[in-house]
């Protein structure tokens, strides 16, 4: 891989998890100038975080489904795309400008196409005490046992719901490590929603490979279901956990709490870019519209993977594959050597997508963690803005988000929402009784990712016109 | 608090946190080394001065910020470590190191 | 169904909202037509500048009367808008540049305003300790400062409201022709009518000066501003220099607002911008030269406002020079947001007594058409003299 970037290429991927590897891949293969970037240290996205560095590769305790990372890890060294890495992308223009920032300094590059692979995040968990020290994601645990090889000690919780949840926990137990409890918060009514879609379930490859897992963390953790008014306590950092489970109220001294109710489109760098989105009421979460290869409203930008709506790493490898193929087919006509059709992705597609439906109802989070019901419970982590004083400004005229940034600094902070965007949005809906469609998104401005002064005034220079002219 | 499982290398590289000598694995982020040395923190909030740690290790949440060789509001989960690395703990609004 | 109001306003930034206030402390309450939510442009997203300091000569005037309102804003809108006032510094970076700073100052002495007052190398520092080597001087303007442009654009609105205003958003005018002694407005929300007009619809005015036939040369211009995150406490005053595009202001949070007026690129019709990264780069080469504690500050955010700017670089204000009962209030080109509470009481006095007690006749509609217009290699227009 070539150290020395170019100004122009003809795709830039963005993001180095199952969907950008696989994208780039093919268009690369196709003889595009194909371009890769990821602000991690090395690839593999979330899932397959730190695939080709893992401490823990020749070992049991991560399973064999996270060695695929590694396959495409290779499979896009072969193609001749070029990947960089600790690479930072802070802007993406619908002119498809692409302002990246690395070893310090800042760059323009620009592409013909651009594909928007950055995945997903876990979606935000606001209970009393999430802010606290000692409290994380349970994504966050796996990071760091699957990047450095670190596990949680002392008194371990796990609370939430999800795939990620039992695999994590089952990681966890491979290691060696224990779990004082899993409280569970799937709602009940949730099993009856899910129920229609179980026939279909038994048929995916999830089935077999869920049962299995649950069973083994059920038979050695302490397991509290249906717990709510999870509460995370302690002053300078947690101390316990407090929460209702079987009509109790129990605590729980606690050094680690790990939180995960499912994970969401990161639409950060979408939105950035104005492509269009709308609110998904199953998967309760933001998704950009994009046809089956993923195109978006905003021509030559395209998204692939859970980016576009959750769908897995497997379903990610072929969204990938086949915004790449479009691609192909538009810059450079003709097929790919080497690249499966469009029909049989479609097959595979659809293979991996049975049983979402299940999952997806299945794992929907409750409301009450969803929308915090406490007044007090910090929204905002950035600024610090709590449910009530949204709710207060809802009740004094702000109808959206972006006027709530205005009154309240809600939003304001350097994660631009990455981490109360869905909660604000069901929190005025909820308060002004309409559908979150109607409530939107905040409206948000590059630099996605914070650079400094000195970074921006490295940007080569140019010989940019002077003045703005109108433009209709 | 978080420990090294046994399977894993010997921790090989040096750095300093708030002036105190720590050694951390090669591809450790810095944020994986604070946890791993037994910091119950990495700042400070400027809004509230309340204590914050790295929550979600991925870069989005924006909780892991420390001040790295005089730059501050670093996203330590997104730095790899690095033998002589200066780390301060990010208290309130840090200024840069002049 | 054709509604009536004492007054329409077109327009709901701050000069909209101003106009509509102080019509309706004089009894006429004003309808306001505004097709996005009041604030939503360059009223609601500008740096905040409440500033004498630099003003065009013609501005002086009328920005000298608008401090006495923004001293006074609690009282008037019932909120202190984020108004602080530690000064605003103009910064000479050579002695030609603080050369050019004495004329300016003994010039304004001479015209009777004593609020710039010259600085020498130490005097600056006494004011901006931060301020790099080279700085030799400047003016400072003690009265100046800044405030919260979207709460108080609202601000305006709301008390508007509160004395009789209405005010309607999310609706745009289409068409405004005469209809007897009247003026219709057809809108996306059904006609209205009123004997008085204002023209304060900013980077759109032109629209609207267009159906009464008098085109403007109005330019759409995309002022870019940027963000930082919270830095400690270092300059309190805002900063502007003589020779470069900067303006500076460190908030009570701590969090640093870069402007200066580089531009970006505006799509009125989309009610977006695109940001110029050179230019903001070239931006931040500047503060880190002047403010070498800024170099490793984080930019969280950028963003650009939509604005209308005229080529004399001063706004229109006062009546239609075709159309009786059509008034003309856009135009500021990047530094209006200063203005608004004077304008809109001059512009309210104007329309209902006949007359102004500040004299308006530099920024009279007519003058672009009275001088003969050269268009410069970029197409920008500028007067001959």
């Amino acid at each position: 891989m070539s150290n020395a970037l170019k100004t122009r290429y003809d795709v830039a991927v963005i993001g180095a998890g199952p969907a950008g590897l696989a994208a780039a891949a093919v268009t690369a293969r196709a003889g595009l100038e194909t371009i890769v970037l990821d602000e991690n240290p090395s690839p593999g996205g979330q899932v397959y975080r730190a695939v080709t560095t893992s401490p823990l590769h020749a070992t049991k305790v991560l399973g064999d489904d996270y060695r695929r990372g590694l396959d495409l890890v290779r499979e896009l060294e072969r193609s001749g795309a070029q990947l960089v890495s600790a690479t930072t992308v802070w802007s993406v223009s619908r002119e498809l400008e692409v302002g990246i920032s690395r070893h310090g300094r800042a760059q323009l590059l620009s592409a013909r196409r651009i594909v928007l692979a950055t995945g997903a995040l876990e979606r935000p968990f606001p209970i009393p005490g999430w802010t606290l020290p000692g409290v994380m994601t349970v994504g966050a645990a796996q990071t760091l046992l699957k990047s450095s090889g670190l596990v949680p000690q002392g008194s371990v919780v796990l609370a939430g719901l999800g795939p990620l949840l039992w695999l994590y926990a089952a990681q966890l137990l491979n290691a060696g490590a224990s779990i004082n409890a899993i409280l569970e918060t799937t709602p009940r009514r949730n099993l009856l929603s899910a129920v229609p879609y179980a026939p279909a379930f038994l048929l995916s490859p999830y089935f077999s490979k869920g049962l299995a897992l649950l069973a083994r963390v059920r038979r050695r953790v302490r397991i509290l279901p249906g717990a709510t008014r999870i509460a995370a306590v302690g002053d300078s950092q947690i101390q316990a956990v407090r929460f209702v489970a079987r009509g109790r109220e129990i605590r729980l001294p606690v050094d680690n709490l790990l939180l995960h109710q499912g994970v969401a489109p990161n639409v950060n760098l979408a939105m950035s870019i104005g492509v269009e989105h709308r609110w998904d009421a199953l998967q309760l979460c933001w998704r950009p519209i994009a046809d089956e290869f993923g195109r978006t409203s905003i021509p030559g930008i395209a998204v692939a993977g859970d980016g576009a709506g959750i769908c897995g790493a497997w379903a990610a490898e072929q969204r990938g594959r086949l915004a790449g193929l479009r691609i192909v087919n538009d810059l450079a006509g003709g097929r790919v050597a080497e690249a499966p059709s469009e029909q049989s992705l479609r097959q595979s597609l659809r293979r991996w997508q049975i049983g979402r439906g299940f999952l997806d109802r299945l794992y929907q989070p409750a409301a009450q963690f969803r929308v915090p019901e406490d007044d007090a419970v910090i929204v905002c982590r950035c600024e610090e803005v709590t449910a009530g004083q949204v709710r207060h400004a809802v009740r004094i005229g702000c109808e959206g988000p972006n006027q709530l940034k205005s009154f309240l600094r809600c939003g304001m902070g350097p994660c631009q929402g990455r981490l109360c965007g869905l909660t604000v949005t069901e929190l005025m809906a909820a308060e002004r009784r309409v559908a979150p469609q109607a409530v939107g998104y905040y409206r948000l401005r590059p630099p996605v990712k914070p650079i400094t002064l000195a970074e921006l005034a490295s940007l080569p220079r140019s010989d940019a016109a002077e003045s703005a002219v109108v433009r209709e | 608090m978080f420990a090294r499982l046994a399977a894993v290398d010997e921790t090989s590289v040096s750095l300093r946190i708030d002036g105190e000598p720590i050694e951390a694995r090669p591809g450790d982020t810095v944020a994986a080394a604070l946890l791993a040395a037994g910091f119950q923190h990495c700042r400070t909030s400027a809004v509230s001065g309340a204590l914050r740690a790295p929550y979600c290790m991925m870069g989005v949440c924006f909780d892991c910020l420390v001040n790295i060789d005089g730059v501050g509001n670093r996203q330590s989960c997104l730095v790899p470590v690095r033998e002589g690395m200066k780390v301060e703990l990010q208290r309130g609004k840090r200024a840069p190191v002049a | 169904m054709t509604h009536t109001a004492d007054a329409i306003v077109i327009g709901a930034g701050i000069h909209g909202c101003s106009t509509a206030l102080h019509l309706a402390l004089r009894g006429v309450k004003a309808l306001v037509i505004e097709k996005d939510y009041a604030g939503r442009h360059a009223s609601g997203v500008n740096a905040g500048g409440v500033r004498q300091l630099a003003r065009h000569l013609a501005e002086v005037p009328l920005s000298v009367a608008s401090m006495e309102f923004w001293e006074r804003i609690r009282d008037i809108v019932d909120d202190d808008c984020g108004f602080e006032a530690h000064g605003q510094v103009l910064i000479a970076e050579s002695e030609t540049e603080l050369d050019g700073c004495r004329a300016r100052v003994d010039d304004l002495r001479l015209r009777g305003f004593t609020h710039e007052e010259l600085l020498d190398r130490t005097q600056l520092r006494d004011l901006v300790p931060a301020a790099a080597e080279h700085c030799v001087g400047g003016i400072v303007s003690r009265r100046d400062g800044a405030a919260n442009p979207f709460r108080t654009t609202q601000a305006f609105r709301r008390k508007a409201i509160a004395l009789g205003a209405r005010f309607l958003e999310g609706v745009s005018v289409s068409n405004l022709r005469r209809h007897g002694r009247a003026w219709r407005l057809e809108t996306t929300h059904g006609s209205f009518e009123a004997a008085n007009v204002v023209n304060a619809a900013g980077a759109w005015a032109d629209r609207i000066t267009a159906q009464v036939g008098e085109p403007v040369p109005l330019q759409v211009i995309a002022p870019m501003l940027m963000i930082t995150a919270p830095m400690p406490s270092f300059v309190a005053p805002v900063v502007i220099l003589r020779g470069r595009k900067l303006s500076f202001k460190q908030f009570a949070n701590g969090t640093v607002l870069i402007g200066g007026g580089h531009l970006g690129h505006p799509f009125r019709n989309e009610n977006r911008t695109e940001l110029d990264w050179h230019k903001l780069s070239e931006s931040a080469g500047t503060v880190a030269e002047l403010f070498p504690i800024m170099a490793g500050s984080t930019i969280v955010r950028a963003w650009a406002g939509i604005e209308a700017r005229m080529p004399d670089d001063i706004p229109v204000i006062g009546p239609s020079h075709t159309s009786e009962g059509i008034f003309h209030q856009f135009g500021f080109s990047a530094h209006g947001f200063q203005l608004g509470p004077s304008v809109g009481a001059l512009m309210a006095e104007l329309i209902t007594t006949g007359a102004t007690n500040v004299p308006i006749e530099p920024f009279r509609i007519q003058r672009f058409s009275e001088h003969r217009f050269q268009h410069n290699q970029s197409g920008r227009q500028e007067p001959m003299n």
